[in-house]
């Protein structure tokens, strides 16, 4: 079975860490992932750029509205991601335009930028 | 869950601004709401170890802070004891109520009017400077003496000074209109922008001097939490990060600047990059420019780059010729001549700055540049001639070094080297 785990921690206080708190985090997340990689058991790994470089869609009747800054969850839930390698954040948009298309309703598509990649190591 | 002294000391500075502001309405004065909020620091020290931490580290910090900031003032006023710490033990419903009436519109106010009040137009600069990273950025009197290069109680000094100039000409408390706010957001927005460039400017080599710009990106990160619509702010915060990224490559071993042509490109942070690059494309989207998100553009053509024979240099001139528009500026036709040179030649670029001489000739770059373009078209006198007025104006050691490094190789007669550039 796949399982994603996804990671939450308060923002501001994570922006606060000094660049040394957070290599020191990064190191001992990294020890953990390993040992997942030595087992041949660990997928792709992402750490996103802050909510401040996000950019929603928010699903409605008609055109999506494209609002700076990530999804401000009301009723919704998270119920799944895709990685894109896009050109710009303006094919990125326009990718999940055509998302909101094949599934319109409620909700929306969130897109924030990936400060930190490391592909699947799952064959 | 783990809460150790760096988790708390972290939670406390990641709280400060909202808290401070919020206490700082509530109280309406600068010294009583530092008080309560230290004091409300202390307690949480104290308590958050055995406790665990709140929920909401804002609104807790709020709370306390208040009941210590009235029981201060009671105290103060009829010299009666303080109540026992058991009052605090459950705030539990409390915080949640708390946290339901702190909406982001008052957030908003509140932090925009702390920043403001650091920005009194009757402050001067470094004052405001100052003001802004002992009050909203909670550094000690010595961090921000140590990045000033002044003594504690100098800068004590200025500080009290600046807190009585703002005491006699408080900033009104009415929530903004939106002109207003627009208005205070720019003031801001360049007050951050100072504190960034003066760390920027006394080079990365300095730690003091480095955080100013860490912090700098801290508040404008959370001016754009606040505003996450403004594109100059996003221009801001990504000029800022774009900037800051190559840090590791601005200066070698010995402190001297290495220009962005020689710098070691594999030194810069690519997360940095990323995320400041990635704000110019959302500001951008806006199609409204403004002297941040140009500025920001510049500097993500130079991110783009992987190597320095790779930049785009006529599109870095078409945004400086924006850019003059937005803000004439000599300093910006400076700038711009260093791309001419680059897409055009030293010529084109010293015909576009010769106009300039009268208006910069106190400034050291103005002449490091027309030094570096006169010695590329084979004007070795004249160019050491410039040089020299360079160094006698430059404004830091590191500075007046690289100039230095410039007559040495004028006097090898090698070939030569590229012109000045921005850094």
């Amino acid at each position: 079975m796949l399982y994603a785990v996804l990671c939450y921690n308060d923002e501001k206080a994570v922006s606060a860490w000094t660049k040394e708190e957070d290599d020191a985090c990064m190191a001992r997340l990294g020890k953990v992932e390993d040992s997942m990689k030595a087992k041949g058991k660990l997928g792709p790994v992402a750490r996103l750029l802050p909510t401040t470089s996000a950019t929603t869609l928010r699903k409605g009747s008609g055109e999506p509205l494209i609002i700076d800054g990530p999804f401000a969850e009301t009723k919704e839930q998270f119920l799944g991601f895709y990685m894109v390698d896009c050109e710009s954040l303006e094919e990125a948009i326009d990718f999940a335009k055509e998302l909101t298309k094949a599934n319109p309703g409620g909700g929306g598509y969130e897109i924030r930028p990936v400060g930190l990649y490391h592909p699947s190591e799952i064959g | 869950m783990m809460v150790d002294n760096a988790w708390i000391a972290a939670a406390l500075t990641a709280a400060r601004p909202q808290a401070l502001s919020a206490l700082l309405r509530y109280f309406r004065h600068l010294d009583t709401a530092e008080e309560a909020f230290q004091e409300a620091s202390l307690r949480a020290i104290r308590s958050w170890p055995d406790k665990g931490p709140p929920r909401d580290t804002v609104a807790w910090l709020i709370f306390v802070g208040r009941n210590c900031g009235v029981d201060g003032l009671r105290k103060a006023r009829h010299n009666v004891a303080l109540p026992a710490e058991e009052r605090l033990s459950d705030l539990d419903d409390v915080e949640v109520g708390m946290a339901e009436r702190l909406d982001l519109g008052h957030y908003r106010d509140d932090i925009l009017r702390l920043l403001f009040v650091c920005c009194h137009p009757e402050l001067p600069a470094n004052q405001q400077i100052a003001l802004a990273l002992r009050i909203v950025a909670g550094l000690s009197l010595r961090q921000i003496a140590r990045a000033f290069l002044v003594g504690e109680t100098a800068m004590e000094q200025r500080i009290t000074r600046a807190k009585a100039r703002i005491a006699a000409n408080p900033v009104p408390f009415d929530p903004p209109d939106a002109e207003a706010r627009l208005e205070r957001l720019g003031v801001v927005a360049m007050m951050l922008y100072l504190v960034f460039n003066e760390g920027y400017s006394r080079g990365h080599a300095d730690p003091a001097a480095a955080q100013l710009c860490d912090e700098a990106i801290r508040l404008a990160r959370l001016l754009l939490h606040l505003f996450p619509a403004e594109p100059e702010i996003m221009g801001l915060l990504a000029l800022m990060l774009l900037q800051h990224a190559r840090h590791r490559a601005r200066t070698d071993q010995a402190g001297q600047i290495v220009l962005l042509d020689d710098q070691d490109r594999a030194l810069w942070d690519g997360a940095m990059l990323a995320e400041g690059r990635s704000l110019v494309e959302k500001a951008l989207r806006h199609a409204e420019p403004g002297i941040y998100q140009v500025q920001a553009a510049i500097a993500a053509q130079h991110a783009r780059a992987r190597h320095a024979a790779d930049t785009d240099w006529g599109a870095i001139d078409r945004l400086y010729q924006t850019l003059e528009v937005l803000q004439p500026s000599p300093v910006v036709t400076l700038n711009r001549a260093v791309a001419v040179s680059k897409s055009r030649g030293p010529a084109a670029a010293l015909a576009l700055i010769e106009p300039l001489a009268e208006r910069l000739d106190g400034y050291f770059y103005f002449h490091g540049v027309r030094g570096g373009l006169l010695l590329q078209l084979g004007h070795g006198p004249a160019a050491r001639e410039a040089f020299n007025r360079a160094i006698a104006l430059a404004g830091s050691p590191a500075e007046a070094a690289h100039i230095r490094l410039h007559l040495d190789r004028l006097a090898e007669l090698g070939p030569p080297p590229p012109a000045a550039a921005i850094q």
